[in-house]
């Protein structure tokens, strides 16, 4: 009984400070209200501008921390990020309307007739009361926003017109869909002037978010005005940043920025370097083919893969068996193939010129295709046309291991003498070479792919490495004029060579001093996307 | 003119492709994004040739009875079987031919071929690779000579670079060579390759090489 009156009197006493306590709250909740209701300083300096060196359709936002930016020192540090905002014209709804209504007509959701008795048991469902999009037996197509959530009214409104559309003859659906998308361009054309009317008519939309100590932001929208993301260029767009606490109310916007217009350059400066060493690198090219072409002698190092490709041919014909030649699985586009190419006609020469079996099986039809012709036309300049078959040239697959299974048979029941492999190879370079070593063929390799050099190295007899392939045509045909570029080649390496011991001297120069005027010469070499 | 046009085509197309790269416009893109699918349309039409060439081949081969003729039996069973299953499929009961929708790869013959015929075969052809890198090591490894021996001694130190039993100080040489002469020597065959690109490309577009189009 003691123990329970003792408690009872602690209650009293505690519910009696509490009460007593009620009096002095207002200075604590001034302080807490302070905290909620004064807003963080907002950002400052906000700056826009077109995007540089890109095809338009995307603005830059820089500005600086607000003060209260939880990445500073001092200040209230409350503010956890950024939100940018774009001011977009109540007229962009019309065309989010319009774009819903074309890409219906012209995508997926397009009506066909084929569906029409799902559409109408879809129809008795919402008649029925059943809303639920996945029970229904056909969804009609909806507008985009994904928060929307159709009525029974909506839903049967939209049925009955897609069973309309499904009904109507075809000549109509394709006058609907020419009609709305012409109202859909016309109404894109009117967006600048509807920007221009800034601020009436319009809101602001949230394009995204920087974390707190951001201070940019790229707003890149899509050049394809059928986008939904579509940013239209020379239209005055206008831009805000709002400062933002954990609370997302806790906020203060920046001063509008605007108008800011965004276009396309006609030249990317960032890519200047790379402009100055190809005209470097093409005088290069020009001096010493116009040397070349007026008889100067002019001396390249023999590779003695090149070399043995004419005594590999002799071999094949001695032997009496057939020279396969592998084009890689590269496209007809890539450098690799087309150094391939020029090493085929060579070859394809000398394999007519001495009347021996020639196997070239392709991966790509494109590439057999030209494959075909480079050999034909080999054949005639050794006036053997009669001896071309077009079936020398032939299609095997498009599939990786499948075009290797059919090579290694081939290699194994034919046994050629020679195996010749130029181009793009990719992990399937060792198991081609292996069973070439195992078929007792002299095999001569080359590709550009770093990767795969090894594998031809220790597989094959002779190895092309990297930039011997592109030059192997040169060698092969002893043309002054292609000597002469690869002379322009060395040349343009030496000079590769002399900067990259510069920007070595320049980077110590920087380790030892730090300062960064030691690194002018390396930032002279940096490339924009 | 006949062997001229071909040379002017690939002249303005080349120098077309070295403007775009330093334009990046809009219409410039246009024009690269018009080439590019123009490239989609050829390849769509060689596809065709290429199909056609296979099936010459193969016919040919079955027709005269050359050695192994069977296989090219298999090669023609595969083609058609894979285009007859992936144009037909039972939709809502009842068997048709689907040319427009992907309704044809639903076909329950063409997916187990496809799984459980050609993706095993081509996993089977792939890990051959792991032999041959084996007997390719052997090969390569082999010391004949100083630089060989050099090697082997290299490529022991890379292999093992994982191994605790050997400490820390195998791992920091390997990286080593990995990242200084491995790596030093791969950039000189990567600038020799951008030169040697550009230089193809520069003598293709001046038409100085004219051996890929068969002369030379």
């Amino acid at each position: 009984m003691k123990y329970v009156l003792t408690l009872a009197l602690l209650v009293l006493v505690f519910s009696a400070s509490g009460f007593a306590q009620t009096p002095s709250a207002p200075g604590d909740s001034l302080v807490a209200d302070s905290m909620i209701l004064t807003p963080p300083a907002p950002v400052a300096n906000l700056e826009v501008v077109d995007k540089p060196n890109d095809h338009g359709h995307a603005t830059l936002l820089t500005w600086d921390l607000s003060p209260d930016d939880m990445s500073l020192e001092g200040g209230s540090k409350l503010v956890v990020g950024y939100e940018v905002f774009h001011w977009v014209p109540d007229f962009a709804n019309r065309i989010s309307t319009l774009r819903s209504e074309f890409n219906q007509l012209q995508g997926g959701a397009y009506p066909i007739q084929r569906d029409l008795p799902d559409a109408e048991a879809a129809l008795e469902q919402v008649q029925s009361g059943i809303t639920d999009l996945g029970a229904l037996s056909l969804v009609p197509a909806l507008p985009e926003d994904t928060a929307f959530v159709p009525t029974v009214g909506y839903l049967e409104q939209a049925l009955r017109d897609t069973i309309a559309a499904m009904n109507a003859p075809q000549s109509d659906m394709d006058e609907l869909r020419r009609s709305t998308r012409e109202a859909y361009l016309a109404a894109i054309e009117q967006l600048p002037a509807e920007y221009a009317k800034y601020p009436e008519g319009g809101d602001w939309v949230n394009l995204g978010k920087v974390a707190a100590g951001g201070t940019a932001y790229e707003h890149t929208g899509a050049k394809d005005a059928f986008s939904g993301d579509y940013l239209p260029d020379y239209t005055d767009l206008y831009y805000r940043v709002d400062a933002v606490g954990l609370d997302p109310d806790y906020r203060a916007e920046s001063d509008p920025y605007g108008p800011v217009q965004s276009k396309g350059q006609w030249y990317n400066t960032g890519r200047t370097t790379v402009l100055v060493s190809v005209a470097i690198f093409t005088l290069f090219t020009i001096m010493f083919v116009s040397q070349a072409r007026k008889g100067k002698k002019l001396y390249v190092r023999p590779l003695a893969g090149i070399e043995a490709v004419d005594d590999a041919i002799g071999r094949a014909t001695e032997m009496g068996k057939p020279i396969l030649y592998v084009l890689g699985l590269g496209a007809a586009s890539d450098i690799a193939t087309i150094a391939s190419f020029t090493i085929l006609t060579r070859v394809a020469k000398r394999v007519a010129e001495y009347q021996t079996q020639l196997i070239v099986p392709t991966y790509d039809p494109i590439v057999m295709t030209i494959a075909q012709e480079v050999v034909k036309s080999a054949y005639m300049d050794a006036g053997r046309a009669d001896d071309f078959n077009q079936d020398i040239v032939y299609f095997v697959t498009q599939s990786q291991f499948a075009y290797v299974a059919a090579v290694n048979g081939t290699m194994l029941r034919e046994l050629p003498a020679t195996n010749v492999y130029m181009g793009k190879f990719y992990a399937e370079s060792l198991i081609l070479a292996e069973t070439g070593a195992l078929a007792g063929s002299i095999q001569i390799a080359g590709t550009d792919e770093i990767a795969q050099i090894p594998f031809f190295v220790v597989a094959c007899d002779y190895t092309l490495i990297g930039e011997e392939l592109y030059a192997a045509s040169a060698y092969l045909g002893g043309e002054p004029i292609l000597l002469g570029s690869l002379k322009a080649q060395d040349y343009a390496k030496a000079l590769f060579v002399i900067c990259a011991i510069v920007g070595f001297v320049t980077l110590i120069g920087y380790s030892a001093t730090g300062s960064e005027s030691w690194l002018w010469f390396k930032d002279l070499f940096h490339v924009a996307d | 003119m006949r062997r001229q046009l071909p040379f002017v085509l690939v002249f303005i197309t080349g120098f077309f492709m070295i403007f775009q790269y330093f334009v990046p416009h809009e219409k410039s893109e246009f024009v690269y994004e018009f080439l590019l699918d123009w490239l989609t349309i050829i390849g769509a039409f060689a596809l065709a040739l290429g199909i056609w060439s296979l099936w010459r081949v193969s016919f040919d081969k079955i027709k005269f009875k050359k050695e192994n003729w069977g296989y090219s039996v298999v090669t023609l069973f595969g083609l058609f079987a894979m285009i007859v299953f992936g144009f037909t499929a039972q939709v809502d009961g009842s068997w048709g031919v689907y040319f427009y929708t992907a309704e044809g790869l639903q076909n329950p013959l063409f997916r187990r071929f496809f799984d459980f015929i050609l993706i095993p075969i081509q996993a089977t052809m792939f890990s051959l690779l792991a032999f041959f890198i084996a007997s390719a090591a052997y090969r390569a490894f082999r010391a004949r000579s100083i630089i060989a021996t050099l090697l082997l001694l290299a490529a022991l130190i890379v292999m093992m670079r994982f191994n605790p039993f050997f400490g820390a100080w195998i791992e920091t040489v390997a990286n080593w060579l990995m990242n200084v002469p491995n790596l030093a020597a791969q950039r000189a065959i990567v600038i020799g390759l951008g030169l040697g690109m550009v230089a193809t490309a520069l003598k293709i577009i001046l038409g100085v090489e004219r051996g890929y189009m068969g002369q030379g």
